[in-house]
């Protein structure tokens, strides 16, 4: 579904990715975990075609993507960003329809597909007329996440969908989100920092560090089985402090 | 677009229909002009023949001049100095028949003289006058004990006091700057002895001052005519000849400063004045009502001037902003360009457009229309150069391009950015529509002009209030455009703590 080969992306003299390469099967839940500057929101634009990539070549459905050639990725690829990347200026219903707007869909086609989705998000219809600046973070959050699947894409990218969050909403949507990705059957990439994240969404894990891949693999073979001592210091640095552990 | 046809109906709105048997009468300025331009207008009126049109209060020489000789207007009252020096531009041209053996070539021609002169003279007290003898401006050598206090205008030019010194070759015991406005008072309080003045000032008509001859013919002659197009004095022979029947030779310096004194000093209107030069009389109540109406018309006026520039440079500065953001180099250029349009003074762009566009409501509309660019070119720009760079690419990825981006995302977002522009375009237009009245471009400047010239504060603060509370008004609308046309949500977004 996904393939990236041997892409490299500078700017200026700082190196944001060198030579990373992936592949990402259809159905799966790929996670591209790192701290912040590690390149994984880089590689996720690249995928998208927002970032041009100095080497190499990032394929979707074996196309290969670029800011030039991006036509193909409508309707394939839905793209969720930190707080939803929502337009302050239109409603939820407003910002929800844009994507069967932009693809020239019929008013009647649209209305019934935001309907679906309303329901999927467990929203109520009066959600609809409401503006983001009116929303919590979860739920400006789950709009963003409609407005991606409007189009039913196959392929869903995701750069920290839920980064802004407060942590109980947050275990709350990322439950929701496995639950959903799960139901519809999508290929998702997901770029976070949080590695309790990366385990409950991901099926497979790519670490990043400084533009490079550090390890793929499961969660289980990278605790297990790390490459290097980074990996088990990035695991370990976000797991609960010893004194907590009894607890959990 | 509909573009091209709000131009066309903007500009058939802002251009007058001129009459076929219509006579434009011009004047400047300053006082002397409009009563003569205004007496010239009564003429015509009274021979029932023509309709006239009032042009008056063109600024200065170069405004008037061009105004007549472009056609704006059909007729206005000149000196033959001014006309030789600042027209023709050579001094020795000075008789009427040379300068009208002149101004043939260029469309125009002169009356013969009105009957006064208008220059600078010497003014002494009366008593003075009377104790020392003092008649001619060579009886002052005879006394260089006596003081004088000048206005600096004349202190500096050549045909002015250094040119005077050396032609009578006068010695005074001390030579000072006054201001025009305290001369008067400083000569009849004796602290002076003598001052420049204008001859036909209407305060020699109310003080104890004598005017002294200049007998050896040292000041260029400023006599008073009426400068004219030729095309119209072949047009209309019996109105032209009705204006020489009762303006030339009829005026003399004593009457003009009685006329200058009436408006000046009294209060009076021009055309007021006129009428009781003419013999009739025009009532303070009969004259208070026409400002009335007056300003009506003028506020129409001066709402169509505003209304139609701004609408013009909405319609053109939003795309050229919108243009300057999609493109650098243009951008920079286009902004340069109405950046550089904007330091001119405003006066200047409107006297550049009289040889372009003539006089009246289009040249104003024009220049104004190019003033009210600025603003609404860079509220475009900065709208859509300052836009969300992750709302943008969330666009790119829906591929949500061209007008439907526009119209949906980009516009909409800058629309607190776009709509600031225009509100400070509106309120800067409202105010430099005053000044369209120095290119007979009417509105509310037209009273400001007049009052300014008459030294008549009711009449500036007629023009004046009323353009102050045209600002205020302009500002309540936008307030209210701004609701809206800024989407509710944005408006969230601005009001919510942060």
């Amino acid at each position: 579904m996904i393939a990236v080969r041997h892409v490299s992306k500078r700017y200026g003299a700082t190196v944001a990715l060198d030579d990373v390469s992936l592949d990402v099967g259809p159905g799966t839940t790929h996670v591209l975990l790192g701290s912040s500057g590690s390149g994984k929101s880089t590689l996720l634009r690249v995928v998208l075609g927002l970032v041009d990539a100095d080497a190499g070549e990032a394929l979707v459905n074996g196309v290969a993507v670029t800011s030039g050639a991006r036509r193909h990725l409508v309707g394939r690829v839905g793209y969720v960003v930190q707080e939803g990347g929502l337009y302050p200026h239109l409603t939820v219903g407003g910002n929800v329809s844009l994507p069967g707007e932009a693809v020239g869909w019929p008013r009647g086609r649209i209305a019934e597909r935001v309907r679906v989705l309303t329901e999927l998000v467990g929203f109520d219809t009066a959600m609809l007329l409401r503006y983001p600046a009116e929303l919590s973070g979860g739920q400006r959050q789950r709009v963003g996440l409609m407005r991606a699947l409007v189009l039913d894409p196959p392929l869903l990218l995701l750069d920290e969908p839920l980064g802004a969050l407060d942590p109980i909403v947050r275990a709350d949507l990322q439950a929701e989100l496995r639950r959903l990705f799960a139901a519809l059957g999508k290929t998702v990439v997901l770029v976070t920092h949080d590695v309790r994240e990366a385990v409950l969404l991901g099926s497979t894990i790519t670490l990043l560090r400084a533009g490079r891949v550090v390890q793929q693999g499961t969660f289980a073979e990278l605790a297990r089985k790390p490459v290097e001592p980074f990996v088990t210091e990035f695991l370990v640095a976000q797991a609960p402090p010893p004194e907590l552990r009894e607890y959990f | 677009m509909h573009a091209a046809g709000l131009v066309a109906l903007a500009l058939a709105i802002a251009v007058p229909v001129h009459a076929a048997g219509g006579v434009r009468v011009g004047s400047k300025s300053f006082t002397e002009s409009y009563v003569v331009a205004e007496i010239a207008a009564q003429v015509l009126e009274a021979t029932g023949e023509v309709s006239v049109e009032r042009r008056v209060g063109l600024g200065g020489t170069g405004i008037a001049y061009r105004a007549v000789a472009h056609g704006s207007v059909d007729l206005y009252p000149e000196y033959t100095g001014t006309i030789s020096r600042a027209i023709l531009k050579d001094a020795s041209i000075d008789s009427v028949e040379a300068i009208r053996a002149e101004l043939l070539a260029r469309g125009l021609t002169i009356s013969d003289p009105l009957g006064f002169e208008n220059t600078y003279a010497l003014a002494v007290r009366a008593d003075l006058a009377r104790r020392l003898g003092l008649e001619r401006i060579s009886d002052l050598a005879r006394h260089p004990e006596l003081t004088a206090a000048f206005t600096s205008g004349f202190l500096e030019r050549d045909d002015g006091w250094p040119g005077l010194r050396r032609h009578y070759d006068l010695r005074l015991a001390a030579v000072r700057t006054i201001e025009h406005a305290l001369a008067y008072q400083a000569l009849a309080s004796g602290t002076v002895d003598v001052i420049d003045i204008f001859s036909t000032d209407g305060r020699l008509s109310r003080s104890g001052t004598v005017v002294l001859r200049d007998d050896r013919r040292f000041f260029p002659t400023y006599a008073a005519v009426l400068l004219a197009r030729t095309d119209f004095v072949e047009r209309q022979p019996r109105a032209w000849a009705a204006l020489e029947r009762a303006l030339v030779g009829r005026i003399d310096g004593g009457a003009m400063t009685r006329l200058n004194a009436l408006a000046d000093l009294d209060g009076r209107s021009a055309r007021q004045v006129a009428a009781r030069f003419l013999g009739r009389e025009v009532t303070d109540a009969e004259e208070r009502a026409r400002l009335v109406r007056e300003l009506g018309t003028l506020t129409l006026e001066h709402l169509g001037l505003v209304a139609a520039a701004l609408a013009l440079a909405v319609l053109v500065g939003l795309p050229l902003g919108i243009l300057a953001v999609r493109s650098t180099a243009l951008g920079q250029a286009e902004l340069m360009a109405v950046g550089v349009l904007q330091t001119i003074p405003a006066l200047a762009l409107l006297c550049f457009m009289i040889p372009l566009l003539g006089i009246g409501t289009l040249p104003a509309l024009v220049a104004l229309f190019l003033y009210a660019l600025l603003p609404i070119v860079r509220g475009t720009y900065t709208g859509l150069a300052t836009l969300d760079r992750q709302l943008l690419e969330i666009a790119d990825v829906l591929a949500l391009a061209g007008w439907r981006r526009l119209a949906r995302i980009e516009l909409p977002l800058a629309s607190v950015h776009v709509l600031a522009g225009v509100k400070t375009a509106a309120i800067w237009t409202v105010g430099t529509a005053t000044l369209a009245a120095f290119i007979g471009g009417g509105g509310y400047g037209t009273l400001i002009v007049r009052g300014l010239a008459l030294d008549d504060a009711t009449t500036i603060l007629a023009g004046a209030i009323p353009a102050a509370l045209m600002a205020l008004l302009f500002h309540g609308v936008f307030e209210l455009i701004d609701r809206l046309l800024v989407p509710r949500g944005l408006r969230l977004v601005m009001s919510r703590p942060r």
